[in-house]
């Protein structure tokens, strides 16, 4: 019996090929690319060691920081939305939907399955000025409100915008069977008990069920601005980063830099660098629960 | 849930009894149409653009220049979908997803389960060290592996062809896998993988009869999140394919918009319907599945 579960072959054999096939595609590029960032050059003109000047460029790189607003801001906009969204539907399916809230439940999520691209063209027409008006502009044309009808996406400031509105589309459905789970795994007696001293509407969400739901909130809010501070795939496919550099984050400027510039070891140190960012931004999310609970 | 449920009841008949008749049936009229709105709002947010897609993508090409676009298509043309599938290359771009999509997640879900299995039922020194190096796969952002990867394949001669894409998905297809297969097979009682090992089952009979189809549930919820994943990648299909007949669903549609979705508005429409349309059907089916695996790998990852 003993013997057969602590077969170090038969481990082996078990465990082996994954292992292997996520150490070469993973584990070595992570180390690799921690490399490139002491180098200059490309995979087809060579490599030159330049020791820390990439990260010298790095910092008086004006391009560089104007993506690291843009990506915080973005991510920030969003997580606020997302999970502040999701938090609103969950309450609204667990004390005004009760059993019902299952189809709903299942409609709302539906955008998070869908492609990414597929959903970015959509928008894209939705909100199109040329060759002819997308739905936006065409239904403020019906409704005479001329003035409104502008190029959404051809402007920095309302492609923003865009961009929220369609992430937050996508994925509040997601946030809002998270916390409704939450929701549902509370114990229902203190909220009884609030109910009997009176307490009702905004008051027992505040003072009884938000501060039960923290724990789930603080992961909740760790996981989207750890997406999206990784925002790649909407933002390529709506703006490309257009107009300008307005709406470029920073992994579609480590894109570009790398594969249209030729330059992987700044490439790789931008890629450290949002990685960087998102791990003080999740400490720092970690440490401020931890002051709240204390 | 029931017992909640049973208790809310309760307490709302308790607080019933405090207030006048009079004063809470308007109140909970009010209540009520007020929530009806709101859903029916939501309705309109997160269903209106999903219709609009599928009625446009019925539309001939002259009713998007002589109409308003928010009018209904006159009939249902299938015009678009044929442009789409033959001009357009959606029919190539679908295959080569299913080409690369399909091995990919036969890989993930064997070698997910055979390690997930190692990892929580054999016992060995070192195990709970491998599962942390695994978990740690789920937090890394893909940018950072993007430029070795493509050294590697450059130089394997691998760029330009779908092994590129079935290794990378496979690779990273498995942190998230082998975690939440190993939190199923913990839930296997134990007495029985003993019971098989006295009737003098070997570690494969174990593993292949006792073991794995005890997981079914959880492998199909697994292959679910990991399908949507897969067909819904961009990055690593961008960066590792450059020819136009190797190209995914997804890097295909981005470059078909580029190219004449601009002027030709009804084949662009019925290619992301195209895109969408394998999503839809394993949701329509499925969604149950889908909410529970998609909402466990984003709490534990």
């Amino acid at each position: 019996m003993k013997a057969l579960l602590h077969d170090w072959k038969a481990t082996l054999v078990l465990v082996g090929p994954a292992l292997l096939v996520y150490t070469l595609v993973v584990l070595i590029p992570i180390l690799w690319s921690l490399g490139y960032t002491l180098f200059e050059g490309n995979v087809l003109a060579g490599f030159q060691f330049v020791g820390f000047h990439n990260f010298a460029l790095l910092v008086a790189d004006q391009q560089f920081w104007q993506a690291v607003l843009f990506t915080m801001k973005y991510a920030i906009t969003v997580t606020v939305g997302q999970v502040g969204i999701g938090l609103l539907l969950a309450l609204l399916y667990f004390f005004a939907l009760h059993k019902s809230s299952g189809v709903i439940r299942t409609l709302v999520f539906f955008p998070v399955v869908l492609p990414t691209v597929a959903v970015a063209q959509l928008f894209s027409k939705l909100v199109e000025i040329s060759p002819q008006y997308g739905l936006v502009n065409s239904l403020l044309a019906t409704a005479h409100l001329d003035s409104w009808i502008q190029p959404w996406l051809g402007q920095g400031g309302t492609a923003f915008w865009v961009i929220v509105f369609m992430d937050i589309w996508r994925s509040m459905g997601f946030y809002a069977v998270l916390l409704f789970a939450g929701l549902v795994d509370l114990p229902g007696e203190q909220i009884e008990a609030a109910r009997i001293d009176g307490a009702a509407g905004w008051r027992l969400v505040r003072h009884v069920v938000l501060p039960q739901l923290q724990p789930i909130l603080f992961s909740s809010l760790i996981f989207s601005i750890n997406g999206t501070l990784k925002v790649f795939d909407s933002i390529l496919a709506l703006t490309n980063g257009g107009p300008g550099q307005t709406t470029t984050p920073l992994t579609l400027y480590m894109f570009n830099t790398a594969f249209s510039n030729g330059e992987y070891g700044y490439g790789s140190t931008i890629a450290t660098a949002l990685a960087m960012l998102s791990l003080c931004v999740t400490l720092l999310i970690f440490g401020s629960a931890r002051r709240d609970v204390a | 849930m029931l017992r909640t449920l049973t208790n809310r009841q309760e307490m709302e008949a308790s607080v019933r009894k405090a207030r006048t008749r009079k004063g809470r049936s308007a109140g909970r009229l009010v209540g009520r149409l007020s929530i009806w709105v709101i859903i029916a709002m939501l309705m309109v947010i997160e269903v209106g653009p999903l219709l609009w897609l599928l009625l446009s993508s019925f539309k001939a090409n002259n009713e998007f220049t002589l109409k308003p676009l928010w009018a209904l298509p006159a009939g249902i043309d299938w015009q678009n979908y044929v442009d789409a599938l033959t001009s357009g290359n959606i029919g190539t771009y679908f295959l080569n997803s299913l080409l690369t999509v399909f091995p990919s997640l036969a890989l993930i879900l064997l070698f997910g389960l055979a390690a997930g299995f190692a990892l929580e039922v054999m016992v060995w020194r070192g195990r709970n060290t491998v599962l942390l190096i695994f978990l740690a796969g789920i937090l890394v952002p893909v940018q950072i592996v993007l430029l070795p990867l493509f050294t590697i394949y450059f130089q394997a001669q691998l760029i330009d062809t779908r092994w590129a894409l079935i290794i990378t998905y496979t690779g990273f297809g498995l942190p998230l896998t082998v975690f939440l297969m190993a939190t199923y097979f913990k839930a296997i009682p134990r007495e029985l993988i003993e019971a098989a090992v006295l009737d003098g089952a070997s570690i494969y009979q174990v593993f292949l009869r006792i073991a794995v189809p005890m997981v079914a549930n959880g492998l199909i919820t697994v292959a679910l999140v990991q399908f949507f994943f897969l067909w819904n990648d961009l990055l690593f299909s961008l960066t590792f394919i450059s020819s136009d007949s190797l190209r995914t669903i997804q890097t295909g549609l981005l470059n078909f918009t580029g190219e004449f979705g601009q002027i030709q508005w009804g084949p662009t429409f019925a290619a992301i319907c195209l895109a969408v349309f394998p999503t839809l059907i394993l949701y329509l089916l499925l969604n149950q599945h889908v909410i529970k695996g998609l909402t466990a790998g984003s709490l534990k990852g």
